[in-house]
């Protein structure tokens, strides 16, 4: 895979994407090469959003527009159905809630809140709403904002302290990072999707290859997948340390985005979708780095470490020690024994004791219907315990309309109230010490869904196949391999 | 802010790239919508034998009575990648932490220990290696001094004394140094602000949700 640095991008006026909207929120610029940025949209959550707007109040200040800030409830309200208002997956998590609450409704932020019809995972419901749309700048003290950059917007993860920033001064002050364009060159093989393509991409270029940089996804593969597939891939920019991941908007974008309530209408969404159309690289734009994807031979992924780096094809063996540089020699013995594998085995196979279909990355309505396709008329393994949360009520009521919740219930998931659920553990119930567990999130950092829990990093479809099966399969063999 | 000027302690040797927030602080820790009582569910998940109990891991670095009033971490590539949650330098700062020298940082965490007083440096990686090796190699660890005014970073081991010097913005070195709330350095701008957000209301006006 060909990694170049290109020198030439001084000299020449056009602009990336990225760019283009650095340049169109910045008020100036400081002696040290510090931008300060005007900041469209401000989300928060009750985990880390409360304690922002709680610590403003601690210092007398007030939310300066507070029309331009939405705040939900998905990181640690209950998965249970039937939930209750205050109900919180983590023992005495409800002070979250209740906190969370309290703060919007004192500071006059839009609150979507756990029993509205609207909730879901702030990364799946600000699309749903409209609240992102391309060129915007939008913030949240979140790391996966990096998701809502499908839509052509200026959005990334910061802190509750910048956060505080943002909401009391509408700006954040930042240097501007350097310009990374990775292309997708090529076809997805049945069974293969932009999960898969995003975690080949990390476990060829490392967890830290994107530090400091905004990446553009572009080429073909891109232009083909729906805005659910973008997101997902934007959605992991993070987990190779990008400061953000963008998507030049098309026509999918602008369709998906009529009509959402929080989007332009009428006239101004005519007026808006002028400038939307403009939104996109200069054909002679460089960058500082380019990488070139081929997709065409891709297989489905996995993660078989603590890092979603230690990612590879599903049919793979993992590394030999004898294979691997002396300095990836103690990360990776350190991963294998926390996981529970052999240096050189194969992870087709390998018992599994949990699945987890839902989060940021891939708990949208594509991700469900996916699984479920695969999911459709037959039963999961006894021995595995299996529980989809969709990302969002719209994706709840969506996949109820279609039958698709029943194809989970009867195959054996248990169906949870929409939220960040298993995806990380903060408390309450998730799988046993040492579990195996197939998931479709984002990390599968050492403890991450419980302690001891060990989190395989895979597709919806992958889950799923994996789930019917007991044992870790190949989603493009019906059912898999069984255990010998 | 806690201002950093300059801080002399002992640093910890925690050599490992792609060390998560999740490791700094699990999110089952952060038991309070607040800043406070963090530190001790720093590294809960490598610090303490089982997640209840509470017994000390004695292998892991900061239990070690050698390294047990530790004020400096040293780390590999990308440390505090992962979750945005600013748990992970409240933990750090409240456990007593005034710096973590890296080869590299998680962008989100790097700023947000830029704005509670805890210095982020960045060294080479080969400078990373003599710095755990001497410490490592020494009976007693050595204390390093780290001078932001200079930026400058000092360590008089066992063999001979070890000078390196690492770069910060002048905007992050200023702040830390005064320890400046950054809202108020923004809001001395807020005339320019206003005028910016006049003009983008013209020219983008549907973004704008607000009255006026």
């Amino acid at each position: 895979m060909p990694v170049q640095d290109n020198e030439k991008r001084h000299m020449t006026p056009s602009l990336t994407l990225f760019d283009k909207l650095w340049q169109e929120h910045c008020i100036q610029s400081d002696a040290s090469g510090e931008d300060l940025l005007l900041i469209d949209r401000i989300l928060l959550h009750e985990r880390t959003g409360a304690v922002a707007l709680e610590a403003l109040r601690e210092k007398g200040r007030e939310v300066k527009t507070p029309a331009h800030v939405f705040c939900t409830m998905d990181h640690i309200v209950s998965n249970r159905p039937g939930r209750t208002r205050n109900e919180a997956r983590t023992p005495g998590g409800d002070v979250f809630i209740s906190s969370t609450r309290e703060s919007a409704a004192r500071s006059g932020v839009t609150l979507i809140d756990i029993d509205d019809a609207r909730q879901g995972i702030v990364h799946v419901m600000a699309p749903e709403l409209g609240i992102v749309q391309p060129g915007v700048s939008i913030v949240c003290p979140d790391s996966h904002t990096c998701s809502l950059g499908a839509f052509g917007a200026l959005a990334w993860g910061i802190g509750s302290s910048a956060a505080e920033h943002a909401l009391a001064t509408q700006t954040l002050k930042q240097k501007k990072p350097a310009n990374m364009r990775v292309t997708l060159k090529g076809a997805l093989q049945p069974g293969v999707y932009a999960k898969d393509i995003v975690l080949a991409l990390i476990a060829q270029v490392g967890a830290g290859a994107a530090a400091n940089h905004a990446v553009e996804f572009t080429g073909e593969g891109v232009r083909q997948m729906s805005m659910e597939g973008r997101m997902t891939l934007c959605n992991m920019a993070v987990e190779f340390a990008a400061f953000t991941a963008l998507i030049a908007p098309d026509e999918k974008t602008f369709e998906y985005l009529a009509g959402r309530e929080f989007a332009p209408t009428g006239a101004q969404f005519d007026e808006a979708l002028s400038w939307w159309r403009d939104l996109a690289s200069d054909e002679e734009a460089a960058f500082d780095k380019d990488i070139i994807l081929d997709t065409d031979a891709l297989a489905p992924q996995i993660s078989w470490g603590v890092s979603p780096e230690q990612s590879g094809g599903i049919d793979q063996t993992l590394p030999l020690m004898t294979d691997l540089p002396a300095e990836k020699e103690k990360a990776v013995e350190n991963a294998l024994a926390y996981m529970g594998l052999q240096p050189g085995q194969r992870l087709l196979g390998e018992a599994v004791d949990g699945a987890f279909i839902g989060s940021c990355t891939n708990g949208r309505i594509e991700d469900l219907r996916a699984a479920a396709s695969i999911l459709k008329g037959t039963q999961i393994s006894p021995d595995v315990k299996a529980i989809c949360v969709p990302g969002s009520q719209a994706v709840k009521r969506q996949a109820e309309e279609e039958g698709i919740a029943e194809i989970f219930k009867q195959a054996g998931f248990e169906w949870g109230e929409p939220g960040c659920g298993y995806c990380f553990y903060a408390g309450g119930d998730t799988f046993a010490p040492g579990a195996r567990v197939v998931s479709s999130t984002n990390r599968n950092f050492e403890g991450r869904q419980g302690p001891g829990v060990r989190t395989h990093l895979c597709s919806p479809a992958t889950v799923a196949a994996s789930a019917i099966a007991g044992v870790i399969a190949d989603p493009r063999e019906a059912g898999g391999v069984r255990p010998v | 802010m806690k201002p950093f000027t300059t801080h002399r302690g002992i640093a910890a040797p925690l050599v490992r790239d792609n060390i998560d927030t999740d490791q700094i602080i699990p999110s089952r820790e952060m038991k309070t919508v607040g800043k406070t009582g963090l530190s001790e569910g720093l590294f809960a998940g490598w610090r303490y034998l089982t997640p209840d109990a509470r017994d000390l891991n004695p292998d892991f670095i900061l239990n070690k009575p050698a390294f047990e009033n530790a004020s400096i971490l040293i780390a590999g590539a990308n440390f505090g990648c992962g979750s945005s949650r600013e748990h992970a330098v409240w933990a750090l700062a409240e456990y007593g932490i005034r710096a973590v020298i890296a080869e590299s940082f998680g962008s989100i965490f790097r700023a947000n220990a830029i704005r509670n007083g805890v210095l982020p440096v960045t060294l080479p990686r080969a400078s990373i290696k003599r710095l755990a090796t001497d410490i490592q190699d020494s009976a007693q660890p050595p204390q390093i001094e780290i001078d932001l005014n200079k930026c400058v970073l000092l360590m008089n081991g066992e063999s001979e004394a070890v000078i390196m010097s690492f770069q910060l913005a002048d905007a992050e070195r200023e702040m830390l140094l005064n320890g400046y709330d950054p809202v108020d350095l923004t809001q001395k701008h807020s005339a320019k602000i206003e005028d910016f957000i006049r003009d983008h209301r013209i020219k983008r006006p549907w973004i704008y949700k607000d009255k006026i």
